[in-house]
This record gives structure tokens, C-alpha cells and sequence, in this order.
């Protein structure tokens, strides 16, 4: 079991940001978050696109703001459990929370503060209508271990740098590997699209272009897909596996069971403090919403730092907090 | 101030007609939002998300597609001829009477 002051569900800036906070107030927190890297949207769909209204930076790369956070809250030595979603949240005898990840990580702590942005990232769904009944029955989403390819027939679907990179990589795996994609450029990497050119020239990789995977059929498990192509009309393919990817897309996810008090999509706050309708959870960031709420990095900051003071009175009821001045007592971290 | 109509088709198949202002910089997609239509706008306007995606119904001349908006099309669901990212439309007076109709929203 971990153990801390703050439960942070969410990775991202705002995540990142609650930790140097608490940390000026000696509480310590771990961040659990359900992708592979901290930084959250900023690290997963824009790393590389400058935001100009981060005070004192005219312009920072969502990225390098993630790394700057890293490196602001290192002293503070937060925990981190990551690619694991925050699935459950219970109590125990002693009012403490106890947040269980999907892969059964527990976590225990006074406080929870949710910064979860717009929720977990999943990967899309192709609109195929009995999809669901193949996942991890010949359908997968994800490519965790590309030797579960070996001497298979695959056909993955999409057009962005993982379908392209691991079309190459399962060409030397799988008997057969077949990318089927809608039109006939491709996006990512060039080196990448070049690469798959000449596999398919080669005829190592049998790529369809100007089609779309509409049907899948098989009895239980996968046995073909049906995919439509825009002027030649519908072709059945035989396959075991089929790998749609098409990218990460958030989804609110577990948090809409944890009997908070949701309005489209956000959950309501108390601007005093921004905690939510159960005592001892809050949430900061874009996750929350309240009268007059903006999505701005920098509100989330601002909502961490009001936020940490009403936890910390919640461990500490009878400590008085004093307001003090970085530029007077340092950052002092913890051993 | 000088203003556009636009008609924006929701997914339950709904008209709403709404006047669109063409000096405040605005696109479809924060169009939609304001209008209280259900358009996430996830990436907030960069051509990151896919939350934005309409069909454009009327024969208007619109700006050409950016490799952005191409890529993530490729990325979406239900892509038509006529998709477009509302958030790489930006409203101008060329957008009077435009038609659209926001696309199915994706598992």
C-alpha cells in the first residue's frame, strides 16, 4: 500500500503543479495517472506546440513546460504510478481513501485531489458495430508484445506513425501483414511512410489504401475482416488479428462512478477551496467546473495552490498555516 | 460589428440557425460551443482531437485543407468528401447561409 498526504489522479500540469504546493506545506503526494508519462495532454497530443500565456514565459513547448514542472517539484520527491487508471476509491475504518488502480495498486491518504483533464486517454474505437465482442479475441487496440504476432496474419488499420511503425516491425513477426488505411497519403514520420512504401513494393507488407475495415466476422474468436474499399466495393480478408490505431482519445471513465456531482462532463467545485460534494476530494484544473471557470493551465495552478491549504487543515486541524514567501524561505524539500 | 448565419444540423438531427460574428477571430467548432451544441473541442483548436468534425452541407467555397487537418481526419471516424475540422473554419463574411452538420461522435 502507498502511503501520502495527497492522492493526485492526474499527471498533467496542473497534477504536476499540486505537488510543489503541498510541498511548500510539507504534505507529500503521489501522482497516479493512466498513460505511460507524466504530463498529461501536454506530453500525449501537443509536446511540441508553444502556449503563450504561461506567466513570465512568452512562450514555452508544452513539453519543455512538463519538464520545467518536473524539475520545479523533484525536491518534493513525488511518487508516481503510472499507466495504471484510478479505478475504484473507497474508505477505510480510519476515514482515510483508498484509491485501487486497474492493475490493483492501492493507495492510501487523507486527501484526493483529482486533476484528471478531460479523463483517462483510451485508444478510439473504429465505429465497426460487434467490435466489442472481439476485444482480446483477435481485435487488440494496443501492441504490448509484438512476439504475440509471431507467424500470424495481422491487419492493422490507421494512418498515424503507430500504424505505420509497427506495420514495419511485424513485417520480420507475423506471416502476413496487411495495412489498411483511407486514403492515400499518409501522416507521420516520412522516413516512416518511405520505409512502408518500399515493404509494400517488396510485397512484405500488402497495404490497401483508399479502404476502411467495416466488418469483422469470426465465431468467438476473429476469423476476417470485411474491408471496404471507395470504388472497388467490399473484400473479405482472413485474419486472426486486427489491430485498429488510431490514436488516444479521453474519455471521463471511473471518475463518473465515484458519486460526485458531475455537469457535463466536469466535476462541481467550491471556488473556496475547490472541493467537491465528498469531504476530503477535490478537483483542480480542467476536470472542474464552477461559475466563471476557464480552461487554462494557468487557473489550474491557481486552484492547486488555493486547494492544498484546505487539505492540509484537514490533516492538520489544529496547525495555523502561515503564508510564506518562497523568495524568503526557499524551496526547502524533503529527504 | 458585422455578422454571418449559419446553420449548424446537431447529431439528433436538430436545426440550429445562429449569427456568427466575422470580426472576433472565431471558428466553427468555439461557434458550436458557444451555441451550447454538444462539440467536446478537446485539443481546444488545434486539429489534435477530432471532436470538431462536421460535413459541410452547402456548396460554399471554404479554405483549403491544412496537412494538419488532413492527418487528423485520418485519425476520426466517419470521414465523408465533405469532412472538416470546425476548428480550422474560421468564420468570415464568405461563410453567409453556410450549412453543416456535426458528425457522429466516436466510442
Amino acid at each position: 500500500m502507498i502511503q501520502t498526504d495527497i492522492i493526485i489522479i492526474g499527471a498533467g500540469p496542473v497534477g504536476l503543479f499540486t505537488v510543489f504546493e503541498a510541498g511548500l506545506l510539507k504534505l507529500r503526494c503521489h501522482l497516479i495517472d493512466s498513460l505511460p508519462q507524466a504530463g498529461g495532454q501536454c506530453s500525449e497530443i501537443y509536446p511540441k506546440k508553444p502556449i503563450y500565456d504561461i506567466p513570465g514565459f512568452p512562450s514555452i513547448l508544452a513539453g519543455d513546460l512538463i519538464d520545467n514542472l518536473m524539475q520545479q517539484i523533484a525536491p518534493f520527491k513525488p511518487g508516481f504510478t503510472l499507466g495504471e487508471r484510478a479505478e475504484q476509491i473507497e474508505k477505510d475504518a480510519e476515514d482515510f481513501f483508498i484509491v485501487t488502480t486497474n492493475k490493483g495498486t492501492k493507495h492510501r491518504a487523507k486527501n484526493i485531489a483529482i486533476a484528471g483533464g478531460l479523463g483517462c486517454f483510451e485508444p478510439r474505437k473504429p465505429p465497426i458495430e460487434n467490435i466489442t465482442d472481439f476485444e482480446d479475441k483477435g481485435v487488440e487496440y494496443i501492441i504490448k508484445d509484438p512476439e504475440f504476432y509471431r507467424d500470424k496474419k495481422v491487419v492493422i488499420s490507421g494512418g498515424g506513425d503507430s500504424a505505420l511503425d509497427w506495420s514495419i516491425f511485424l513485417t520480420d513477426v507475423a506471416s502476413e501483414v496487411s495495412l489498411v488505411h483511407r486514403r492515400e497519403g499518409f501522416r507521420g514520420a516520412l522516413d516512416s511512410v518511405e520505409k512502408v512504401m518500399d515493404l509494400a513494393k517488396e510485397k512484405k507488407i500488402n497495404l490497401i489504401t483508399n479502404a476502411e475495415v467495416v466488418g469483422l466476422t469470426g465465431q468467438g474468436t476473429l476469423e476476417g475482416v470485411t474491408i471496404k474499399h471507395k470504388t472497388q466495393g467490399e473484400m473479405q480478408k482472413p485474419t486472426n488479428h486486427f489491430v485498429p490505431l488510431f490514436g488516444l482519445s479521453p474519455k471521463l471513465g471511473p471518475i463518473a462512478d465515484w458519486n460526485l456531482n458531475i455537469t457535463k462532463n466536469a466535476i462541481e467545485v467550491d471556488t473556496f477551496d475547490y472541493s467537491t460534494n465528498i469531504e476530503g476530494i477535490y478537483a483542480v484544473g480542467d476536470i472542474n467546473t464552477y461559475k466563471g471557470k476557464l480552461k487554462l493551465i494557468l487557473c489550474g495552478f491557481h486552484e492547486a495552490t488555493l486547494m492544498v491549504q484546505s487539505a492540509f487543515k484537514r490533516i492538520y486541524p489544529d496547525k495555523n498555516l502561515v503564508l510564506k514567501y518562497t523568495t524568503v524561505n526557499g524551496v526547502n524539500g524533503f529527504e | 460589428m458585422s455578422e454571418v448565419t449559419i446553420h449548424i444540423e446537431d447529431r439528433e438531427g436538430g436545426m440550429h440557425t445562429v449569427q456568427a460574428p466575422t470580426d472576433m477571430n472565431m471558428n466553427i467548432m468555439e461557434l458550436c460551443k458557444a451555441s451550447e451544441l454538444d462539440v467536446e473541442g478537446t485539443c481546444g483548436g488545434m486539429a489534435m482531437c477530432a471532436s470538431c468534425h462536421c460535413y459541410v452541407l452547402s456548396e460554399h467555397e471554404l479554405s483549403a485543407m491544412s496537412e494538419d487537418e488532413e492527418d487528423m481526419l485520418d485519425q476520426a471516424f466517419f470521414v465523408e468528401e465533405n469532412s472538416r475540422l470546425g476548428c480550422q473554419l474560421k468564420i468570415n463574411q464568405n461563410f453567409e447561409g453556410l450549412k453543416i452538420k456535426l458528425a457522429p461522435q466516436s466510442a
